[in-house]
């Protein structure tokens, strides 16, 4: 659409700016006020420049935390995405049944995240949980609270229960926006089912699943409630992903300056691959408006 | 597009060539689904001894304890009128300040459209915890330390860039010559805008709604950090069933359950919405 050129839309963007600078621009101001300064408590500051972050950059402890991060966010998007997908070709197509699966894949969605956690701690619980019992009984060696695999695959299928039915809504919704008239066309072209899904399914449904990719990055990078009330980090360290382990810096030990510093970083980082995402999906948008 | 599907009926089969493998397959995710929810029912319906002590994949000894504890318990269920509180004055402030600007957004271009869109965007991408211990301070230091409203305009955040987002690709679908048509017509902004336009994105704005309040719902750093005894919202309170006696497992359960209603309510009065909202709007 045509858009015309008026500044005066700056007043209607006045609220949300003024909202936002308050709710987002002040704190983000404390922490890179903390992040380059240091205290001997009693509210003295004093300069300490860049310190923080050679400091974090040299500890392994974040590299560490990156590093399961990011295995984490890459496992998470490798199965969500295509079992997603999957998924909302087998949705029912509109009727009595399509309501229900809507009705029930948007349940887990709407459960508190801390519940998320609980359920899964209660399902997963080798003296308590169906799973963990079953398992147990069945003989495979399950105990998320002390085996590295075993809380690893616990947190990403509770991740994959949480959240795979929002990628599938939102590539239902796509599928549901194809006109009839291409599936036609490929009739009348005999394509097969692979065809079909690879040239007018997927580049139709591509813009939303790039919403899905972009929000399911955002909010396994920032995964905090979850893991902490499931493994709370652990065994070990072994599931401390870089919330977890912030927090536990900057509230449990109250280390501002390093934790301040780390913050800046993790933002950044989302950031970074936010925009590229961002950057591709607006470019294929404007492709598709051609 | 719809008109299109009454149509053609024939068509839909093509789509669906195996109707039973589809069958399967949905089966089964739901059951993925809903087996770890099942299992949360069964043990709010438990005694802790029956949970401790035997194995049972339904209750024996049926007992409604576990709910009336909690519904009996003012510190329990203030924690739900809490977090319903903020929610709403969440939905509400999200809702005001986000309509005019993704109208703006949707409408015209102006100096530095694009730059501010990112920008409220990446505040979706803060990860709160990087925001828990400022806001801490920020709301300590005007005096908003556990309130409602300070967890209602820190949630706002994440909702509000959500919400003009979301707004924004409605607002789109919306003919221009629309809005036209009322300016001669002799409309005022503010009338047209809450007479004709809001009418027209009725749907747009459900599913917004759908999605504040599921945000702001689930949420629970930020929350907690924000509160301590007048405001606490009940997903904190979850963790006082953690006694001396170890874990109260049962009324864990139940709590678990009642947060899930509110959820499950929304979702059924909104499930058309849903549907039809995402097939219009920014997807």
């Amino acid at each position: 659409m045509n858009k015309t050129v008026n500044q005066k839309a700056w007043f209607l963007i006045l609220p949300v700016l003024l909202l936002v600078a308050f709710s987002a621009v002040i704190p983000l101001m404390t922490v890179v006020n903390y992040s380059v300064q240091d205290t001997f408590g009693n509210n003295q500051f004093f300069w300490a420049g860049l310190e923080w972050f050679e400091q974090m950059l040299a500890s392994e402890r974040m590299w560490d935390a990156l590093g399961r991060q990011i295995a984490f966010s890459a496992i998470i998007l490798a199965i969500q995405i295509p079992l997603g997908v999957f998924i909302a070709l087998n949705m029912p197509k509109k009727g009595f049944w399509a309501s229900v699966c809507l009705v029930l894949m948007s349940l887990p969605l709407l459960i508190p995240w801390n519940v998320v956690g609980t359920i899964w701690q209660i399902f997963g619980r080798v003296d308590i949980g169906l799973l963990g019992y079953t398992l147990n009984a069945m003989g495979v060696d399950y105990n998320y609270t002390q085996n590295f695999y075993a809380a690893w695959i616990t947190l990403i299928v509770m991740d994959v229960w949480h959240w795979t039915s929002l990628v599938a809504l939102l590539a239902y919704a796509g599928l549901q926006s194809i006109p009839d008239a291409y599936y036609q066309a490929a009739k009348i072209d005999q394509a097969s089912r692979w065809k079909v899904f690879r040239f007018i399914e997927l580049p139709k449904i591509m813009g939303v699943l790039m919403i899905a990719i972009l929000l399911r990055f955002m909010d396994s990078f920032m995964i905090y409630t979850e893991p902490f009330v499931v493994t709370g980090g652990g065994p070990g360290n072994s599931t401390t992903f870089l919330s977890i382990d912030l927090v536990k810096m900057a509230l449990g030990q109250f280390d501002l300056g390093p934790a301040a510093a780390f913050s800046i970083m993790y933002y950044l980082v989302i950031l970074v691959v936010s925009y590229v995402f961002y950057t591709v999906m607006t470019n294929l948008d404007k492709r598709d408006g051609h | 597009m719809s008109d299109m599907t009454h149509t053609i009926p024939k068509a839909r089969s093509f789509g669906l060539p195996k109707v039973n493998g589809s069958a399967v397959v949905m089966s089964l995710y739901l059951l993925f689904l809903l087996l770890p929810i099942y299992w949360l029912v069964m043990m709010s319906l438990k005694t802790n001894s029956e949970i401790l002590n035997t194995f049972t994949l339904w209750p024996r000894d049926l007992t409604f304890d576990n709910y009336l504890t909690i519904l009996t318990d003012a510190s329990w269920y203030t924690g739900y009128l809490n977090s319903m509180t903020y929610v709403v004055m969440n939905m509400v402030i999200s809702l005001a300040v986000a309509l005019p600007a993704a109208y703006a957004f949707s409408r015209y271009t102006f100096l530095g459209d694009k730059h501010l869109f990112f920008w409220l965007l990446t505040n979706r991408m803060a990860p709160p915890a990087v925001f828990a211990l400022p806001f801490f301070q920020l709301y300590s230091s005007v005096g908003l330390f556990d309130t409602h409203i300070a967890v209602a305009l820190a949630h706002c955040l994440f909702n509000v860039p959500l919400a003009v987002w979301i707004l924004e690709g409605f607002m789109r679908g919306v003919p221009k010559e629309i809005d036209e048509t009322a300016y001669i017509d002799g409309y005022s902004f503010p009338r047209f805008f809450v007479r004709i336009f809001t009418p027209l994105i009725a749907s747009g704005i459900g599913v917004t709604a759908f999605f504040l309040f599921m945000f702001s719902w689930v949420e629970l750093l930020l929350s907690r950090t924000l509160t301590s005894v007048e405001a606490k919202p009940i997903a904190a309170t979850m963790t006082r069933t953690v006694g001396a006696s170890g874990i109260d497992w049962g009324v864990l359960a139940a709590a678990g359950v009642l947060t899930i209603l509110p959820g499950a309510l929304v979702i059924y009065f909104v499930r058309n919405y849903i549907a039809k909202g995402f097939a219009l709007g920014r997807v």
